[in-house]
């Protein structure tokens, strides 16, 4: 019986010394597919590799052959030796393994959990294995699944929005210090893709006003025409900073455009309205200290990617949900599995009547003499639709039986009933 | 009938905060509405309780400790309950709940006494001055409670380490205007309580103010209390500050509440408060 094998490592279970090697070479795809083909014991095969994970999956009759070489397959692609990474390997088997390729898909198995990217690689690798010819039904059906799975956990968990934004995760800040955003005044300082995404963000929050500095004049005015928000120049910031709620600095500056002692004076002018600084800038525009300040909040990015790491754990619930989507489909996939045990009894059912056919066509020949092509054709579409009304109900009682746990007994009626293992010793 | 009342409104407070701890770990707004709804009903028994000590004793049922701190424990789930109307902050209960039964609690451990009332205490000023008093300590003590609150947040907020209490808790802006919010009502209750007490004083002691440690701990209590709003109001104090002087103004407010009584003395204790006759 054919059985779905997956071996790989990905971040949690190989350092990324270890992961480096296999990802180098960007041809290994390559090598791997056409080794994995080459050898007896796997049917169909695909490999995946990224620098977070290195995946393949295969088709086997056996298990152990199979396990063996994609290992020793690894060992020589990476050219390690194999008691280095074998231990740093995780081995699924098939519903373990399709519930393992669906999570890698739906970006559960990702080191962000929910970023996007994983779903692009692994359509590229199971492209590639279409490609050289070394997937067929099984795998077809499901990477098919694969992507099913992570376009629903996509649409229907919030995971992957929590995950990969920073203005996401800056914008539930902000409404953690002010609780709605609604009339409040933001200040962009530098014009980056992503304090633009920022301001995006806020804008749909609410935000009443805007107002735009940047080094280079024309790119503020540029900027604010976008958001329709006031342009000011670099001078300017100062006094605006009396005025506004949130700031986002993103510049390319070395030094601190925002200076704790500068910000230390703004408080009693300001009645000590808090103030929220999203600094996106590398290196940093806003001194560290000035979060000390009473009101004052300073985030830069990695207080950012910190927020994000906890937004994430916060979807424990999404994940959930995730995992339910994916055991779902594991079952629908388990199902499908299923039927293909009764493919090969139905094709032997069909090869055996087409056989008769054919027999029993040329036998009567003689008897019925010099006929027009057409007559042929129309004894021929006889013959077979006979013998399909025939087979017609056994074959969709197999199917039906398939998810049975007695199918086995089904199956092996129907073959001695049909006398079909017979007739395959005889042809061997 | 007391003894019943008194249980029954216990029971369900402490049912009730029971209830709005899990909520605040499970956050399900399903066991918020349940708790809520208990904790109206422990506030109805209060009530009652309270209708019916004062229908006995002919005035405010607070002459001794035992029934202050439940007056004190009646008011804060009133104010709590106004409040829940008016902000729907639900997260707040399961701050107040614990405060007030605790309080209960305390209550519940204190010896009933028995026996006829002193007929100066049948007064209305007396009435008016509790009244008014208790109302503002009440407003003071969310007040106090929405300062933990801002305090755990803004340390959450403020050292980047978003902790369970990051979600569960509402947002800073929110929490200082809920202090601000209380303080600001709590103050006149607290002003005319004052000046009730020492009317009524005038009236059953012959004099408006007589030093006694009570009332100068009364007016130290003011003068916090008017320090921070003036603070507030005038220089523009809020948030962290703001939250821990109104947590240090609840401390003076609760000594002067207790303290002053168990240990300064004077005629405002409730020990020399006399207020039964011993029979």
């Amino acid at each position: 019986m054919t059985r779905i094998l997956n071996i790989g490592m990905n971040h949690l279970s190989a350092p990324v010394e270890l992961r480096e090697c296999l990802a180098t070479d960007a041809d290994n795809a390559h090598k791997a597919l056409s080794y994995m083909r080459s050898l007896d014991c796997i049917r169909e095969s695909m490999f995946l590799s990224t620098c977070n994970r290195v995946e393949t999956v295969v088709t086997t009759d056996s298990i152990d052959k199979a396990r063996a070489s994609i290992i020793g397959m690894m060992s020589r692609l990476g050219d390690l030796a194999e008691h280095h990474f074998s231990s740093c390997l995780y081995t699924f088997v098939d519903l373990d393994a399709v519930r393992h390729v669906f999570c890698v898909a739906s970006s559960l198995d990702s080191m962000v959990v929910g970023e996007p990217q994983i779903l692009g690689q692994i359509k590229v690798a199971y492209a590639q294995a279409t490609r050289e010819k070394t997937s067929g039904v099984i795998l077809n059906r499901l990477m098919h699944r694969a992507f099913h799975v992570a376009k629903r956990v996509k649409t229907e968990t919030e995971i992957c929005e929590a995950a990969v934004s920073i203005s996401y995760a800056a914008v539930e800040l902000a409404k953690k210090i002010f609780h709605e955003l609604k009339g409040k005044k933001v200040l962009l300082i530098g014009a980056g893709e992503m304090a633009e995404l920022a301001a995006r963000h806020l804008i749909r929050q609410g935000v009443s006003s805007m107002v735009v500095a940047n080094r280079t004049f024309e790119r503020a005015v540029e900027l604010a025409e976008v958001f329709r928000a006031r342009p000011i120049s670099m001078a300017e910031i100062f006094a605006e900073l009396l005025e506004v709620d949130i700031v986002v600095t993103s510049t390319a500056s070395p030094e601190y455009i925002i200076p704790y002692e500068l910000v230390r004076g703004l408080l009693r002018k300001r009645r000590n309205r808090p103030l929220f600084f999203i600094d996106i800038a590398v290196p940093r525009d806003v001194q560290p200290e000035v979060n000390n300040l009473d009101n004052v909040y300073v985030y830069d990015i990695d207080d950012l990617k910190g927020v994000i790491q906890f937004n994430m754990a916060q979807r424990q619930q999404e994940a959930l949900k995730a995992k339910r989507i994916v055991e779902e489909e594991v079952v629908k996939y388990e199902k499908w599995l299923k039927t293909l045990a009764v493919v090969p009894t139905i094709v032997s059912l069909q090869q055996k009547a087409e056989s008769i056919i054919e027999m029993e066509i040329r036998k009567s020949s003689s008897a019925l003499g010099d006929l027009s092509p057409s007559q042929v054709e129309a004894i021929r579409t006889l013959t077979r639709s006979i013998a399909e009304k025939v087979l017609n109900d056994p074959i969709l009682f197999l199917k039906n039986r398939a998810e049975r746990p007695t199918l086995d007994n089904y199956l092996d009626v129907t073959r001695k009933l049909f006398n079909l293992d017979k007739d395959m010793d005889r042809e061997e | 009938m007391n003894f019943l009342w008194f249980n029954l409104a216990l029971f369900f407070e402490l049912l009730a905060t029971a209830g709005f701890i899990v909520f605040i770990v499970r956050q399900n707004k399903r066991l918020f509405r349940y708790s809520y709804w208990i904790l109206v009903t422990g506030f109805v028994f209060h009530t009652i309780f309270l209708a019916h000590g004062y229908y006995a004793m002919g005035t405010a049922p607070v002459l001794d400790l035992k029934s202050a701190l439940s007056f004190f424990s009646w008011s804060i789930i009133f104010v709590y309950l106004i409040f829940q109307i008016k902000f729907r902050l639900m997260v707040l209960g399961s701050f107040v709940a614990p405060f007030a039964s605790f309080l209960m609690i305390l209550s519940s451990t204190m010896p009933w006494t028995e026996g006829p009332v002193k007929p100066i205490f049948k007064n209305l000023w007396l009435t008016l001055h509790v009244g008014t008093i208790f109302i503002g300590n009440g407003l003071f003590a969310i007040a106090f409670l929405a300062a933990i609150m801002y305090l755990l947040q803004e340390h959450q907020i403020k050292r980047k380490r978003l902790g369970s209490f990051y979600s569960r808790l509402p947002s800073l802006a929110t929490l200082d205007g809920i202090n601000s919010y209380s303080l600001m009502y709590g103050f006149p209750f607290l002003t005319i309580g004052m000046i009730t007490g020492s009317i009524y004083a005038q009236y059953a002691l012959g004099t408006y103010w007589q030093w006694d440690p009570k009332e100068v701990w009364s007016l130290i209590t003011w003068l916090f209390y008017a320090a921070l709003l003036h603070e507030r109001l005038a220089v523009g104090w809020r948030g962290r500050r703001a939250a821990i002087m109104s947590i240090i103004c609840f401390c003076v407010l609760i000594f002067t509440f207790v303290g002053v009584s168990l240990w300064l003395g004077g005629y405002h204790s409730f020990s020399s408060l006399g207020a039964r006759e011993k029979l």
